[in-house]
């Protein structure tokens, strides 16, 4: 949690010098609680406030890097139970899992689909996270020449999984500076796990199926060995279980009860046994309940979009609603004399009018005045969908020359601007639509006929 | 040091409603956690689940629901039979579509006489849904509340320009009311204050605060039922506390993702159930107590889901 500028006050000198550019120190505290100054500005604090400060104004939960260059993956960093309170911040990686004994070429076909999973949706660009080697094999070779083939087939950052650390060393010198994510450091195997993440500069999973008690305990020892960026990984358990788990580690991380505990959570989605269906319904779940990293077995394009959508959905700041670029839309397949409608670019406001005009099973052209991401009576409210927007998209965004029509629906709810878009439009028939969106496909039929 | 498991103390709880009659009853709610978080307190056991049946045959369902249902849109009673024999319904959810002004404008008799029949022909409890037009839905509720006077069903949705009559009807007739209010805790809070005031009774009041598809303002939806859930359960808000059901299957089938062809999506049949089994999960996992689906495949996902969410490791 970030602390109030009274919070930090309590920690200055409280000699209000000046000379950390501030009046007062209070002033000072306010500006460091906004994050707008460096604690390095006040000569006088001591040692002991210096650290305290620092630690409490930590993140509660770390980032963690996976990867480098463009498709990096950044997890961690979130600071609320539900989503309302502020917004969840970085979506999780969901990952495919492929393993060694995969002959080359089911591995190749795995790998390139997963990269070629990619959906567009409002704008934003919707792909897997990470891509996650598995070494069952138990061979050294095996492992490297799986990962070898991965890489020629993906630029998604990877995550190796090998409880050997001879062969995890061997497969770290073939990804050396790509930072994949280490899987996993165990009671067994952390000092050698933890070495290696050090020397190659690489997150490392943190992994103990035995309750929150053992993996507070083993994340403590693997600070202690030097490493910093952690994964947690609770193990395989039930659904409930697991979401318990989630739970627990999100409220005591927030909190900062339990120091270990204070990083990023992975979870795998689809143990041996969950058929394809559940195995989306379960990461789904995993997605609205704090895991950072969810790994798949399977990643078919249908179990892919709904997944997609809901990490969309729910990593969508309440306070910045989704938008859709001001253009012309084409809804089905409309001509030159198809109606042509307009509304704002709140992207419910969009997919609800689309949506209806699809219903009505009658082609059009959709304009979509950028408003700010406001629905259309809001956005008339903060006059920003007014009759001078109203023309100026029109007369911009092409339909022109689209369409020979110049017949304009307007949404009903904003009837009172008519007569002025009718003014600033005079080679237009401006038409007033149905107020709610469900009337649509009826107005449309009966305007056709 | 050991770990202490950080528990959050409620100081509320959902009502527990029973619909249904004699032996056949469903109950909804009675929690007393943030979902599924059964290690502090008493979470949901199950889920109530409704199939979806209308009193005419659907022109905008997609291939998927036709393939399963076409052979009896013709006849409710069927339909309402198959739903429950065959694909397992917890609840049969009867909507009065063809009572739409612009959907065939039925009498509110022919709905009650529907009603009628199928509640002779079922043992599941029956939820009655109008079809969403303000004036019509009051006089066609009233009249099936009086159709299905003794079974103890859910009728609704009662919207706030509409609540009187439909209340009035309810509990006329010993049935529950279902009250709709539209993505707005303030807006939930204050329609259950209007029917509470009515006289109808707390615990025969369940709650839409307006279900969204996955893709099409589910985060609207889910944190409206979060916060709902933490007025009810943290503030002890009793006119909040009310279960909430979520009409499911008739928002995630308008979403084309879930019906149309199109080669980069994948397979279209698994991707329909799925798209309708995510948005089931997402507003159980945000605080719906029932919900109204329908396709059986679906329904039968989300009940493994919940299942496997309600099993806890000693």
């Amino acid at each position: 949690m970030a602390l109030t500028g009274i919070q930090i006050y309590k920690h200055l000198p409280k000699t209000n010098c000046k000379e950390c550019g501030f009046p007062t120190c209070l002033a000072f505290a306010m500006k460091l609680s906004q994050k707008q100054v460096e604690l390095e500005k006040c000569p006088y604090v001591s040692d002991d406030a210096k650290a305290l400060l620092v630690e409490e104004s930590a993140p509660p939960i770390r980032k963690v890097v996976i990867g480098t260059g463009e498709k990096l993956l950044e997890v961690g960093e979130e600071t609320v139970l539900f989503r309302h309170e502020k917004t969840f911040v970085h979506p999780p990686g969901i990952t495919l899992l492929v393993e060694d004994t995969l002959g080359t070429d089911e591995l190749q076909k795995r790998v390139k689909q997963a990269q070629a999973a990619s959906f567009e949706r409002v704008g934003q660009q919707l792909c897997l996270g990470l891509i996650m080697v598995q070494n069952i094999s138990k061979d050294k070779d095996k492992f490297v020449q799986t990962i070898d083939v991965t890489q020629q087939n993906t630029d998604l950052p990877l995550v190796l999984a090998s409880s050997d650390a001879a062969i995890m060393e061997a497969a770290l010198e073939k990804t050396a500076g790509l930072k994949p994510l280490i899987y996993a450091a165990t009671e067994d195997n952390y000092e050698a796990m933890a070495a290696l993440a050090k020397k190659h500069a690489c997150p490392l999973a943190v992994c103990h199926s035995g309750g929150l008690d053992k993996l507070t305990e083993l994340a403590d020892k693997v600070v202690g060995q030097g490493v910093n960026d952690l994964v947690l990984d609770p193990g395989i358990h039930s659904l409930g279980t697991t979401v318990a788990y989630l739970t627990q580690i999100r409220r005591a991380a927030l909190k900062k009860s339990a120091k270990g505990l204070g990083f990023p959570v992975m979870v795998f989605a689809g143990p041996q046994g969950v058929d394809a269906q559940q195995e989306v319904l379960r990461a789904g779940v995993y997605i609205m309940k704090y895991a950072a990293v969810i790994v798949l077995r399977s990643a078919e394009n249908w179990q892919l979009l709904p997944l997609f959508t809901l990490k969309q959905n729910i990593y969508t700041d309440p306070q910045q609603p989704l938008q859709v670029e001001e253009n012309v839309y084409k809804i089905g397949e409309p001509d030159e004399n198809s109606p042509i409608l307009i509304t704002t670019n709140f992207s419910l406001t969009y997919f609800i009018v689309a949506g209806e005009i699809e219903n009505s099973k009658m082609p059009a052209w959709l304009v979509i005045a950028d408003v700010e991401g406001m629905s259309v009576l809001t956005a008339w409210a903060a006059d920003k969908f007014n009759a001078d927007k109203i023309a100026k998209v029109v007369n911009t965004c092409g339909i022109k020359e689209q369409a020979r029509n110049r017949n304009l629906i307007l949404p009903g709810a904003v009837a009172v601007l008519y007569g002025e878009v009718a003014e600033l439009l005079p080679e237009w028939k401006v038409m007033v639509g149905p107020r709610e969106a469900s009337n649509l496909p009826k107005f449309m039929k009966e305007q056709s006929v | 040091m050991p770990f202490a498991i950080p528990k959050e103390t409620y100081n509320g709880k959902i009502n527990s409603v029973t619909v249904g009659k004699d032996a056949n009853t469903v109950s909804l709610g009675g929690i007393s956690t943030y979902p599924f978080l059964g290690f502090e307190g008493q979470s949901q056991a199950s889920i109530p689940i409704a199939l979806e049946v209308w009193n005419s045959a659907p022109l905008d369902w997609p291939l998927a629901l036709n393939e399963l249902y076409g052979d009896v849109y013709a006849d409710p009673v069927k339909w309402a039979l198959t739903c429950q024999d065959k694909y397992k319904a917890d609840m049969i959810a009867l909507r009065l579509a063809s009572t739409h002004p612009d959907q065939g404008d039925t009498s509110p008799e022919d709905a009650a006489q529907v009603v009628k029949q199928v509640l002779e022909a079922i043992e599941v409890p029956l939820i009655i849904l109008g079809a969403n037009h303000i004036e019509k839905d009051a006089e066609v509720l009233k009249a099936c509340a009086e159709a299905a006077s003794g079974y103890n069903c859910l009728i609704g949705k009662a919207q706030e320009k509409n609540y009187k009559t439909i209340a009035a009807a309810a509990m006329a007739y010993g049935h529950y009311v279902l009250a709709l209010s539209n993505l707005d805790i303030n807006l939930a809070k204050q329609l259950n204050i209007l029917l509470t005031q009515m006289g109808v009774k707390e615990e025969r009041i369940v709650m839409d605060t307006m279900s969204s598809s996955l893709g099409y303002g589910l985060e609207y939806s889910y944190s409206v039922m979060e916060r709902v859930r933490m007025a009810a359960l943290k503030q002890n808000d009793t006119m909040v506390q009310m279960p909430i059901i979520s009409d499911v299957g008739i928002e995630a089938w308008k979403a084309k993702e879930s019906k149309v062809d199109e080669a980069a999506w994948g397979d279209t049949h698994a991707r329909g159930i799925l798209w309708e089994a995510t948005t089931a999960v997402g507003l159980l996992m945000s605080g719906s107590d029932a919900l109204i689906m329908r396709h059986p495949e679906a329904l039968k996902q989300v009940r493994k889901t919940v299942a496997d969410l309600t099993s806890v490791e000693g």
